[in-house]
């Protein structure tokens, strides 16, 4: 971990700062040289080279480089349409699904390409959890919902299951409300409670990392609160991704923050994504080094 | 509660309760409801006219109408071999068109390349709902009396059901995929996100959620199949003398009954050949309704899924 922190401070972060020249972050590195991941080092989860996404023609996102802490929460920040959801999405292949949707460079998953034509997408979302923008809990029982995971790995006893529930939805602060409940539909509970039921479902297949897409866009200010407060204490056994629209909850639960913007760009009338900048989320927010980061942080763009 | 101040000026007060005549909108309802009652209208008729000319035939017969044969006397006739046909028939429509018509929809939803193939593929499809009944009963007569004799035995009851799943196969599908792609996309990536694999998804999420919409399709393609009378002249249907309970011989079903019945002169006599009509009319729907309380069933057992319960 030392030896990361040092490289870091000894590479400066390269940033072209003319009208025309993109602005390309190297965040340690240049693309091309050694994944710092492939030098045994285990505190990173993800190695994001120069990743590019296209739908159809149009490039949604382009050149993002970036690496994902072990135990840390990264925020993905930025004005709609930068492509910070489309980055996330990379992450668990949930980008498959939409047909034009094209993904150029490579996301180092423990020293695997996950693009690679031979890993399995099913294996990667199991290790790769996902709580969306819109609670979705299936229209299920509230125990069905967060079984309904483990039991797709294999056949468990009922008491496993039973434990395995009670523990995840433990870790996800709703046990306490729904334990008298267990049977009844999770479409009943409010949204701020489907939204900790999707957390406790992705938690019960104990994955290495949790995505969060915006989780709280939808919720009150309280639910909120116990979704950030969540995140806090999961992050001990987790790794997590949040894109959110709200600086105050990138500032409150990030350790690190990638800020995201669009630009301009000819080979296409639409505005392309790009990753601005990626550091601690204390410097991100006091002393950010790009001016497009401290203005978009002070609110007065974006 | 205050009463209304005084200061209110008094054109404020009359306008907020004026009564304002909204002819375009009363127009509307009154043909609305004119609408609807038309159809009531229509349904209703068409019901008492076949219970006031179908009842008198059960009366006269009782159960021997239903067990009865075929014979060239109105009192002395029966459906069974009709009745049999048809039952058939919707039972082939059950076992052949159903698993291939839905296993097409989420072939052609779930797993196929949105493509220009999948696309014109769907066009097709479409177009073979809108092909007139008489033309399956051309198709049914080549390939299935026909070219498979050695398995349908000619003009049979196979033949017949064979060619009505034919006929109902792009109705199923088109209802399918519409319930299919209904399904919210959350509802997926829910599934997705826990590691689920697509046929994991597709049988734990899509179908339960869709299966509402799918059932209302099995509905109508099973009142389709059994009310058609056009492709099972083609394919054979007679109403001469018939074995009672035959699947590969000499067939007939009720809607040829009907046609055959309601076309012949009037006698004297307790009942005539309108009454026999009627009466297989009646128990036509009778059929389409004890097959359609099944799907019904189950709809509503999905429908309560979709909320969870």
């Amino acid at each position: 971990m030392t030896t990361f922190e040092t490289n870091g401070q000894e590479l400066t972060t390269v940033t072209d700062e003319s009208e025309t020249a993109p602005i390309i972050i190297r965040e340690f590195r240049v693309p091309g040289e050694k994944a710092p991941m492939a030098a045994g080092q285990a505190n990173f989860v993800f190695d994001v080279d120069d990743l590019s996404v296209y739908y159809g023609t149009f490039r949604a996102v382009r050149e993002v480089t970036l690496g994902i802490r072990e135990h840390e929460v990264t925020a993905f920040i930025g004005p709609s349409g930068c492509g910070k959801t489309t980055v996330l999405r990379c992450f668990n292949r949930m980008n498959d699904f939409i047909e034009s949707a094209r993904v150029h460079g490579r996301i180092l998953y423990h020293d695997v390409d996950l693009y690679d034509p031979a890993v399995n997408a099913t294996e990667v979302r199991r290790r790769i959890g996902m709580v969306f923008q819109k609670p979705n809990p299936f229209p299920k029982s509230i125990y069905d919902n967060v079984a309904y995971g483990p039991r797709l790995l294999g056949r468990k006893s009922a008491s496993e299951l039973d434990g395995l529930v009670e523990q995840a939805l433990r870790a996800a602060a709703l046990w306490e409300e729904v334990k008298d409940r267990l049977k009844q539909s999770g479409m009943g509970l409010s949204g701020g409670q489907q939204q900790r039921l999707c957390i406790a479902r992705a938690i019960a297949v104990e994955p290495e990392v949790i995505l969060m897409d915006e989780p709280c866009s939808a919720l009150d200010p309280i639910a909120t609160a116990r979704i950030e407060d969540l995140m806090h204490e999961i992050k001990q056994k987790y790794t997590i991704i949040i894109v959110t629209h709200n600086m105050q909850q990138a500032a409150r639960v990030s350790d690190r923050t990638a800020f995201f913007t669009t630009e301009v760009n000819e080979e296409s009338d639409r505005r392309t994504g790009v990753l601005v900048e990626f550091d601690l989320t204390q410097k991100m927010f006091s002393n950010p080094s790009n001016e497009r980061t401290e203005a978009y942080v002070t609110g007065r763009f974006g | 509660m205050t009463a209304l101040s005084p200061t209110v000026p008094a054109t404020v007060r009359s306008a907020l309760t004026r009564r304002q005549r909204n002819v375009g909108g009363i127009v509307l309802h009154v043909s609305l409801i004119a609408a609807m009652l038309f159809t009531l209208l229509v349904l209703f008729t068409l019901i008492g006219q076949i219970l006031v000319e179908g009842i008198p035939m059960f009366r006269e017969r009782g159960t021997a109408f239903i067990t009865g044969t075929i014979g060239s006397e109105p009192t002395k006739i029966g459906v069974w071999p009709g009745l049999y046909g048809s039952f058939f028939i919707g039972m082939g429509v059950i076992v052949l068109a159903f698993p291939i018509g839905i296993a097409s929809a989420i072939y052609l939803e779930e797993y196929a390349h949105h493509g220009r193939l999948t696309r014109f593929i769907q066009i097709n499809i479409r177009n073979l709902a809108g092909v007139p009944a008489v033309i399956y009963g051309v198709l049914g007569l080549v390939i299935f009396v026909d070219w498979l004799k050695p398995i349908t035995n000619g003009e049979s009851v196979i033949a017949a059901s064979l060619t009505l799943a034919v006929l109902v196969l792009p109705i199923i599908i088109i209802t399918a995929s519409e319930a299919i792609r209904s399904v919210p996309q959350g509802l997926r990536e829910a599934g997705y996100g826990v590691g689920a694999t697509k046929w994991e998804v597709t049988r734990d999420h899509v179908l339960p959620y869709a299966a509402p919409g799918i059932l209302t399709g099995m509905v109508l393609s099973i009142a389709r199949a059994l009310g058609e009378a056009a492709p099972l002249i083609l394919v054979g249907a007679i109403t001469g003398l018939l074995p009672r309970t035959s699947l590969t011989e000499k067939f007939t079903a009720l809607p040829i009954l009907i046609y055959n019945w309601s076309g012949r002169p009037s006698k004297d006599g307790a009942v005539s050949w309108e009454n026999a009509a009627a009466g297989a009319a009646l128990l036509l729907l009778a059929l389409v309704f004890v097959f359609n309380v099944f799907a019904v069933i189950l709809r509503t057992r999905y429908e309560r899924k979709r909320i969870g319960l």
